[in-house]
């Protein structure tokens, strides 16, 4: 069965970000994704931290510790970027006013629920950062994950069994063999992005799946 | 005439007192305001409440305050890192307390208080384990938690650039939290680069007025 490989998948969700698009990109995986971006399309990189108009990462050397990403790695600003405080940052994020919030999970339910913030683990130290804000942060909140756990378990599931990031909150998965978009009537699978039939697709998923219309 | 520049560190932080809610500005190294913690942390006030996105990264600022045991609870939205190991020891011990809030529900938290908001409901949070035992609301078809402000007795913040009437600009992604925590403390205590004579800031530019800010201290400070 041919997997995408995070590169690849970081190109797919590229594919999908629009001209004009503000876009947050969560932590990890979604960071892939920034250096997939079409050249041709002005697109706006948002980090909670306090920037609009991210760049890439500087040249060895160029680094300013007063200007990082939420990853707290050293990035650089667009020309026409700017800079503003933590208040308006979220205010972005929870008022609406992004396009696209891109996220890494543990789980997703068939409803859209989202647990991406902690296993669940009794002496784990708990820590949520923006999880939670970017969760309900944009118009869109895609997730890019790998289908399955090492242990060949779907991490699309009826029901989130780790806590709880947000709820119905997520609008379409991305993962290393589909593309599915939650909707009213379930996950209807967009693109299979493997060699693998719809019928293979869901057998090895979760919960029942719709054909795209 | 009205001079908020103080001449020394030690001065600026010198009535912080034990029991005291401090909010200290920064995202990670950015903004942390390190002459200040390290400044309190000679003046040894104890039993502090902190108010920080973070729990200290390495061993040097908000770390060496904690190290230094002055601190009775955090309230942060991001304590574990690869580099928390002094909170992280405290917190498995039992010897810190630890309020745990989303990102941004701690940011409109501190802006609601300096903004004389009594509490805000906000859609983050709602249905996890963050938002248990909070009120919640359907407002519009959409599920709210109730929020409550966070207020300080002090803030320290590290700026750029401040005049003698308070007046403060940022650099870079270094102003994340300064601006908002000035506002929710009683006493706002800012360490800049560069102190500049009135009228050196352009007033279509400075990001925090001085009617926020009640001292400024040079970082190089004594």
């Amino acid at each position: 069965m041919k997997r995408l490989s995070r590169n690849e998948m970081a190109a797919r969700v590229a594919r999908d970000i629009h001209e004009g698009a503000y876009v947050n990109l969560g932590i990890g995986l979604p960071t892939l994704v920034a250096n997939h971006l079409p050249q041709d399309r002005e697109i706006f990189l948002h980090s909670e931290n306090g920037l609009l108009g991210m760049g890439p990462a500087p040249a060895p050397g160029e680094e300013d510790e007063d200007l990082i990403n939420a990853g707290k790695q050293p990035v650089t600003l667009l020309t026409g970027g700017c800079y503003f405080h933590h208040a308006d940052s979220f205010a972005m994020m929870r008022g609406g006013h992004l396009d696209v919030c891109v996220l890494g999970a543990f789980q997703v339910s068939a409803t859209g629920d989202l647990a991406n913030w902690h296993t669940g683990a009794p002496d784990a130290i708990p820590a949520v950062g923006g999880a939670m804000d970017l969760a309900l942060g944009a118009k869109q909140v895609y997730v890019m994950m790998e289908h399955l756990t090492k242990g060949g378990e779907s991490k699309v599931v009826a029901h989130c069994t780790y806590p709880l990031t947000g709820i119905g909150c997520v609008s379409r998965i991305y993962t290393d063999l589909a593309v599915l978009d939650v909707t009213p009537d379930g996950l209807a699978v967009r693109e299979i992005l493997s060699d693998i039939s719809f019928e293979e697709l869901q057998q090895l998923t979760g919960v029942p799946l719709l054909r795209a219309a | 005439m009205i001079n908020k520049i103080i001449p020394s560190l030690e001065e600026a932080v010198a009535d912080i007192h034990d029991g005291a809610t401090v909010m200290i500005g920064g995202f990670g190294n950015a903004g942390m305001p390190a002459a200040l913690i390290d400044a309190l942390i000679a003046q040894g006030a104890r039993d502090l409440t902190i108010v920080n996105n973070n729990a200290g990264n390495g061993d040097t600022g908000l770390a060496a305050l904690l190290k230094a045991r002055q601190v009775r609870k955090i309230i942060c939205s991001f304590p574990r890192q690869v580099d928390s190991h002094v909170f992280d020891g405290l917190y498995r011990a039992g010897e810190i307390e630890l309020e745990l809030t989303p990102q941004g529900n701690l940011a409109e938290r501190i802006r609601a208080a300096g903004a004389g908001i009594g509490g805000f409901f906000t859609p983050t949070g709602y249905g996890t384990l963050l938002a248990e035992g909070k009120e919640t609301r359907l407002i519009n078809g959409r599920h709210y938690v109730l929020e409550s402000p966070i207020h300080a007795d002090f803030a320290l913040i590290k700026a750029l650039r401040g005049d003698r009437w308070g007046n403060l600009v940022y650099r870079k992604t270094a102003r994340n939290f300064g601006p908002i925590m000035a506002m929710a403390a009683k006493c706002a205590i800012a360490q800049v680069s560069e102190i500049v004579e009135l009228g050196e800031l352009d007033p279509e530019n400075i990001v925090t007025p001085g009617i926020f800010v009640q001292r400024v201290v040079k970082q190089e400070a004594a």
